[in-house]
Formats: C-alpha cells, structure tokens, sequence
C-alpha cells in the first residue's frame, strides 16, 4: 500500500528545500560546495518505505537506481510525487527537477523547462545523452503522465 | 631497450588534446599511437578498394595489406596458419559468432558448458541466447575469498565433464589475472574444448596460442591500442571447421544456388560481407608498434602504477578495495562504504578524472561479491606516476565531500 501522506510530505519538503538551500546553490561558484549541499539534500525527504522498491515503480535506464510514485489529485488534476534512489547526487538532482515540477497540472508540465535550473547551477552535464545516471529517464517518467 | 614515459606519451596524439584530464577509463578502450593512425589514413587515402573480389590490380593491392595484416596477427599469436584468425568486429561478435557455431556441431543438448563467476557478459549472454534454449547446461567457477579464480573448486566441476570451458584470461572487472596455463591444462586434461576472452588479457601479456595449447581465443583491437570495430576471433583449425558461420552473405560462400549454399574455407567461411580492411590493417599496425616497445618494462610500470595507487588508496578511510595489487593486469576496483559508485565517479569527474562506474558488463560478478557495482580505475603504459597521485588528491577530496 502507498501510504497517502508520503506525497504531502514530499511537497512540504521539496517547499523547504526550494526556499532555504536552492537560493544558497545559486549563490555557491564552487563546485565543491554545490555538490556537498547536493549530496545532503536527500536527507530532507520523507522516509521511503522499501517496500515501495519495486520494479513498477523503477526508473529504467539507470546506473544508479530509482523509484517513482505518482498521485494526481482528482479535484485540483496536480501531479505529485515522491521518489528514492539509492545514490546521492542523484536524489539531489532529482529534487532540483521536483522543487520546479512538482504539483504542476499537465498543461503547466507541458511547458516546465526544468533543465534550465541545472544549466544555472552548471550541473546541467549531469542530464547529457551520454550520462548513464538515468536522470533523463526520471525526467521523462514524469512528464509522460501529460 | 627501457622505458621513456614521456617519449611514448607523445606518440599519443590524444593526450595533447587533452592535457588538463586524466584518464584511467584504459580497460574499457585505450588510445592510439599515431602510427596506427597513420596506417588507416594511408588505407583509405592511397589503398581502398574492396579486397578479394574485384579483378583490377587495385583490389589486389588491398587484399595483400588486408592479408598481411592477418599474417601480422597469426605471428603475434604464434598461431599455425594464417587461416586460423577469424576478423570479428571485436569479442562479443566473436563470443556470438563461436557460441552459435558450437551449437549441434560441437554441443549437444544435455552438455555443459563451465565459466567462471567473473566474466564479461559477452561469455555469458550469448551462452544464454544459443545454448541454453538448446538444452545446454551452464556452470559457474566460484570466486575464493580474494576474488580469484578458484581452482579448487574448478578441478571439482571439471569432474561433471563439461565440452566447452570458456574463461577470462584477465577479470575485465577486478584486473585479476587468472591462472590460464593450469585452466588450461586441467580442462585439456579432462577432455574439453577451452576458450580464453582475451579481450583484458592480451594487453598485459604476448600469448603463445600454441605452447598454451588454447583452443579458442577472442580480443578486440581498440584494448590493444588498435581501433573499434575489428577483432580477432583464434581457433585451431579443427575446431574453426566445424563452426557453423552465424552470418551469411557476401564472401563466406562458394556457389549458392536457389535452395542450396555451399560454404568457402576457413577464414572466409566466418566472414560475411565486407570486412572492417582499414580496421585490420590499423590493429596490425597496433601490434607492429607494440612489438617495438619493451614489454618486460611497460608491464612493471603498469604493475608500479597499481602498487603506487594501491597503496594510496589504504591511506584513505573508508575505501573498501575489490581488486588485489598482485598478480593485477592494471585495475583497481573500489567502493566507498556504503556510498553508491555513481556518486564517487561523478566527483572524480568533476575533476576530470575519467573513470568507469557501475557493474562494468559483469552483474553476476557483483552478485556473487554482495555490493552493487564499483568504480574501476585501469591504468595503462602511458599513465605516470604523478597522475596516480593526483588521482589519490582527487579522491581524498571526493571522500571528504561525503564526510558531511
């Protein structure tokens, strides 16, 4: 069973995370220190239960692993969700993706250009074809419900 | 003859292209000396045609170099005839072409075949894709409790008499060398057909398919300072007859008629279509400059090289070692405790240290030692002493950033 309180607590930690360590990374020019405050960022979220690791919920094209759960809200149609994986950067970049995406409506995901933000941060070399991190994959996992 | 790092370096045109990385990705390819280049360019500029077929002295010219190329490879290896060195496009298309030509001529079902719990995907899936279906049974030598080649437990499963042993000259993974001369005999000795990938291993070492009495063996020529695409598939001539060819078409056949082929002689037999001509030539122009250097010194520089970052890497806490330094073709696999390996490669990376991460085609490896993969550090001739040393700086830094 997915507990229902796995994605308002999500939301309320990817608000936290939005409001007091993405204005510190864009102030950071050091790459050092950009990604000591990537690697924690995962420290925010709700615990995952493992036993939402399960291969429906696995992001195919990973190195690296990681699960997706996805609830829309049947009044408001916002998309929310909640994730685990099991390295570090890539929890912290799959948050830098979700502070900016998630809660959108489809027609709102459509146009999201979160990329942008990772090009901003210069850890836009992280999203490359090239990168077996799978971070591509997750982030076409979650547009894919438009 | 002795050893100028920074005379060979330069024959490197790659490194002056990129003078701020370092690279230690070499077990997944290497670069090439400028000779090897040279030939191919000289191939395509002043030699193309296509070999073998044609009727003009052009097409002749052509298929001599594609010839002497072979001839180049059969000396390297001192094989028998030139006739035994099949071109493959590199290991795996060999491993495809050997496993699916074994199959009725040489396996039946109810056979078995036995490999060790360190190969490279491409000696396990083709097994899975042409020989189990088809009633072959697969055994597996278990790794000893250093993550070598356990020969104990190898003469055991020699007993169940497997057809085909089929084992990595060099973990493509750990960089452990394995004991070939005793697999070798043990699995003669007990009657099998034995297969060596030597896609790691023919790098560290110059083999001698006849004093080691192999019956098969596989390398690709870009982890010989050669380029992709071209490979060598080795076999006696006995055992290459009765392959049956996995591709068909242009060049492997005698006459075809509407419902009917009949088959050329070896080596054409196992070569379809048009061969990789600038591939061969490049691979034999790899070995040719290879046969020039000192190998006695490049192998104890590389071993130097693994012993410097070995021991760099006990200094810093943490770091779980999968590789031992001895008996080490070049690579050093790691982890650091309970850290995922992505992560340590992407803050090498960050410092342009260019390594490898994950399970490195070998999962059932990773399975058997219980962690989810590791970064693989493999060094090469043209690596120095002060590159492992900034590697170690480099990886300092990366522990320390996960300390947080």
């Amino acid at each position: 069973m997915i507990r229902p309180d796995i994605f308002t607590e999500t939301a309320t930690a990817l608000k936290t995370i939005y409001d007091n360590q993405l204005p510190q990374l864009r102030q950071l020019k050091d790459w050092q220190s950009k990604y000591r405050i990537l690697m924690t960022l995962g420290k925010e979220l709700p615990a995952f239960d493992s036993e939402w690791h399960r291969d429906e919920f696995l992001v195919q094209g990973c190195e690296s692993k990681a699960w997706l759960l996805h609830y829309q809200d049947p009044v408001t149609n916002q998309h929310f969700w909640a994730f685990d994986s099991d390295a570090r950067i890539v929890k912290g970049l799959i948050i830098l993706l979700l502070v900016q995406l998630n809660g959108l409506k489809a027609e709102e995901l459509a146009h999201a250009k979160p990329e942008l933000l990772l090009s901003e941060l210069q850890l836009q070399q992280n999203i490359s074809q090239s990168r077996s991190n799978g971070l591509q994959a997750v982030l076409n996992k979650i547009k894919a419900v438009m | 003859m002795n050893f100028n790092l920074s005379a060979l370096r330069q024959q490197f045109p790659f490194f002056s292209a990129h003078p701020d990385w370092i690279y230690l990705d070499n077990a997944a390819t290497l670069h090439k000396p400028q000779v090897v280049l040279d030939a191919m360019n000289l191939f395509y500029s002043q030699q193309n045609s296509n070999v073998h077929r044609s009727a003009h002295g052009l097409s002749q010219q052509a298929t001599a170099a594609f010839e002497a190329a072979r001839s180049t490879v059969a000396q390297f290896l001192n094989a028998r005839f030139s006739h035994e060195i099949i071109w493959t496009s590199g290991t795996t298309a060999g491993f495809n072409q050997l496993v699916f030509g074994m199959m009725g001529p040489v396996l039946q079902p109810g056979d078995r075949v036995l490999i060790s719990s360190m190969e490279h995907h491409a000696n396990i899936v083709p097994w899975h894709i042409h020989a189990l279906p088809f009633g072959v049974t697969l055994d597996r030598v278990p790794l000893t409790a250093d993550h070598r080649f356990d020969l104990t437990a190898f003469e055991e499963l020699l007993k169940l008499k497997p057809k085909v042993v089929s084992i990595s000259h060099v973990s493509n993974a750990l960089g452990h060398i394995q004991p070939v001369a005793e697999i070798v005999r043990l699995a003669k000795a007990a009657g099998a057909i034995v297969v060596l990938d030597g896609a790691q291993g023919i790098v560290w070492e110059t083999v001698d398919v006849q004093a080691l009495d192999v019956d098969f063996y596989l390398f690709s020529g870009h982890k010989l300072y050669g380029p992709t695409g071209i490979g060598v598939l080795y076999g006696k001539t006995k055992y290459l007859e009765l392959l049956r060819p996995l591709l068909g078409g242009g060049e492997m056949i005698k006459t075809v008629c509407f419902s009917h082929s009949s088959w050329n002689d070896l080596p054409y037999r196992l070569e379809a279509g048009t061969p990789n001509m600038a591939g061969a030539i490049g691979l034999a122009a790899a070995i040719l400059w290879l046969q020039q250097q000192d190998l006695t010194a490049m192998q104890q520089h590389k071993t130097a090289l693994v012993q410097r970052f070995y021991a760099g890497c006990q200094q810093i806490p943490a770091l779980e070692l999968l590789s031992g330094p001895t008996t080490n073709a070049g690579i050093v696999a790691l982890n650091l405790k309970n850290e995922h390996p992505a992560d340590l490669a992407t803050l090498l990376d960050q410092q342009k240290i260019a390594v490898r991460a994950g399970t490195h085609c070998a999962m059932p490896l990773f399975q058997a030692l219980n962690v989810k993969g590791s970064v693989r550090f493999s060094f090469a001739c043209y690596n120095s002493f002060d590159e492992v040393d900034r590697t170690l700086t480099a990886l300092a830094t990366a522990v320390e950033l996960f300390a947080e």
